[in-house]
């Protein structure tokens, strides 16, 4: 593969909470805390704009964005990098799985198993016959919004991740844990059903 | 190169994430492919079409706030350590009067040490991630009117712009646990957070200089207001900005 693999990162499994009397903060909590906040918080954006589009509803993103911040804090000490967005993504991609899918019911096509309908989306249709036909309408960021969150999972988490959270490719194959070759192809075909959608838009318009 | 290993990789062309042969052996074939030569076009000007900007959520202030106070919180600290203070204080009514001043004292310094330290985190926060300002502007009178609603009270805004710190707009923000106005100025390439947040003592007290980790940190208080300016710039500035700021409050105040 001509893409070099980062270290990976270091999510463990989330454990039961540690309970702890409020009381008993000791100061090296208080610096944990600290810490943690100065160096997780300023991503709060971009884990809840991922759990807005994987959630598809602003309540359950938020419930799962504090429930991510939540782990994030209880395992911060074992954080080693190499980035906090990505090592957030992760934590919020379990979140999303394990809990508020389950939770409200909706059937679990994140884990992958979607995989063998992947071939079932053709790369790429013949362009229309004038050029013209072919140019792209800009939507407004509302509709753009809509056609992402129509998206199947998978695919629409590959995007998400590519154009709107600025992931690189092994960031994204570390967050979903899936190797670089199958980001690259859920990214063409994620790239492939948004252009058609996109197009069908304007027919859905007219 | 065949079209359908093309097909995939023309996107990791498109991400900038391929290395310099194979960057190079996709571009050979699409100038001999046309039809993939059309999808890089295409794909391209999606891309461009959507901009991340406007497509990203801001998340609300509540989850911020719920997000913060799910942290350990620092008022449990000093409750126990008060209630140690008080167990000493049983002895005599003298001993009782000196362990209150004494509990004053350690509370005060506390506090001040984690605003401190609070007021800090909150710079460096603001300028780690993308959200120096919520309100952008080097209007006064639009950053002013934006903190209605948002906090419980009205900060004063100050346009120092001839005095050579920009105003370049506001956000909420949190020292130990409360929402403050955050009002962002400029200094050359230096940004300078102004917290105002009320004043948990009425008395007026004149302006120190701190330095915590490198950077300085400007504290007053005025109008039953706290302020805290916190900068890389040197301290002589900072005291130059915080006495046109106050300056620039008094004559308002004036006229």
């Amino acid at each position: 593969m001509m893409l070099a693999r980062p270290q990976r990162l270091t999510l463990v499994a989330a454990s039961k909470p540690e309970s702890k009397a409020p009381g008993n903060a000791s100061v090296d909590d208080d610096d944990k805390a600290r810490r943690f906040r100065d160096a997780a918080l300023p991503h709060l954006d971009d884990v809840y704009t991922l759990a807005r589009y994987m959630l598809r509803n602003a309540a359950d993103a938020e419930d799962a964005v504090q429930e991510c911040y939540l782990r994030a804090l209880r395992h911060f000490d074992t954080y080693r990098g190499p980035t906090m967005k990505p090592w957030l993504f992760a934590i919020l991609r379990n979140v999303c799985r394990s809990e508020f899918l389950r939770r409200s019911g909706v059937a679990l096509t994140i884990d992958g198993r979607a995989e063998e309908d992947d071939d079932a989306v053709p790369l790429w249709q013949e362009a229309p016959l004038s050029p013209e036909a072919d140019m792209l309408r800009q939507w407004d960021a509302e509709t753009i919004r809509r056609l992402v969150a129509e998206l199947p999972d998978l695919f629409r988490e590959a995007i998400v991740l590519r154009e709107i959270n600025d992931l690189s490719y092994s960031e994204i194959a570390d967050v979903v844990g899936v190797p670089i070759g199958t980001v690259m192809s859920r990214l063409a075909r994620a790239r492939a059903l948004l252009r058609r959608a996109w197009m069908a838009e304007e027919g859905a318009r007219t | 190169m065949t079209c359908a290993e093309a097909e995939i990789m023309l996107h990791s062309l498109l991400d900038g994430e391929l290395d310099a042969g194979h960057a190079f052996e996709v571009e050979t074939h699409l100038t001999t492919c046309p039809r993939c030569a059309a999808q890089l076009r295409a794909y391209r000007e999606l891309q461009q079409a959507m901009p991340a900007a406007q497509l990203r959520f801001a998340a609300p202030m509540s989850l911020r706030r719920r997000i913060e106070a799910a942290q350990p919180s620092p008022a449990a600290r000093v409750s126990s350590r008060r209630s140690v203070l008080k167990g000493f204080a049983m002895g005599s009514a003298l001993s009782a009067a000196v362990a209150a001043t004494l509990v004053v004292a350690v509370i005060r310094t506390d506090q001040d040490q984690r605003a401190l330290g609070d007021a800090l985190s909150a710079h460096l926060r603001s300028l780690q991630g993308e959200h120096l300002t919520d309100v952008q502007t080097s209007d006064q009178h639009t950053v002013k009117p934006w903190f209605n609603g948002r906090l419980d009270l009205a900060p004063p805004v100050v346009d120092l712009t001839a005095q050579g710190f920009r105003l370049i707009g506001g956000r909420l923000d949190y020292i130990d646990g409360r929402a403050v106005a955050a009002i962002v100025y400029r200094r050359r390439t230096h940004v300078i957070n102004l917290f105002i947040a009320p004043a948990a003592a009425s008395e007026r007290s004149g302006a120190k200089i701190e330095k915590v980790q490198g950077f300085n940190i400007r504290r007053w208080n005025a109008d039953g207001l706290e302020f805290w300016a916190v900068s890389d710039i040197d301290a002589e500035e900072l005291q130059e900005f915080g006495a046109k700021f106050e300056a620039g409050l008094h004559e308002a105040g004036r006229t």
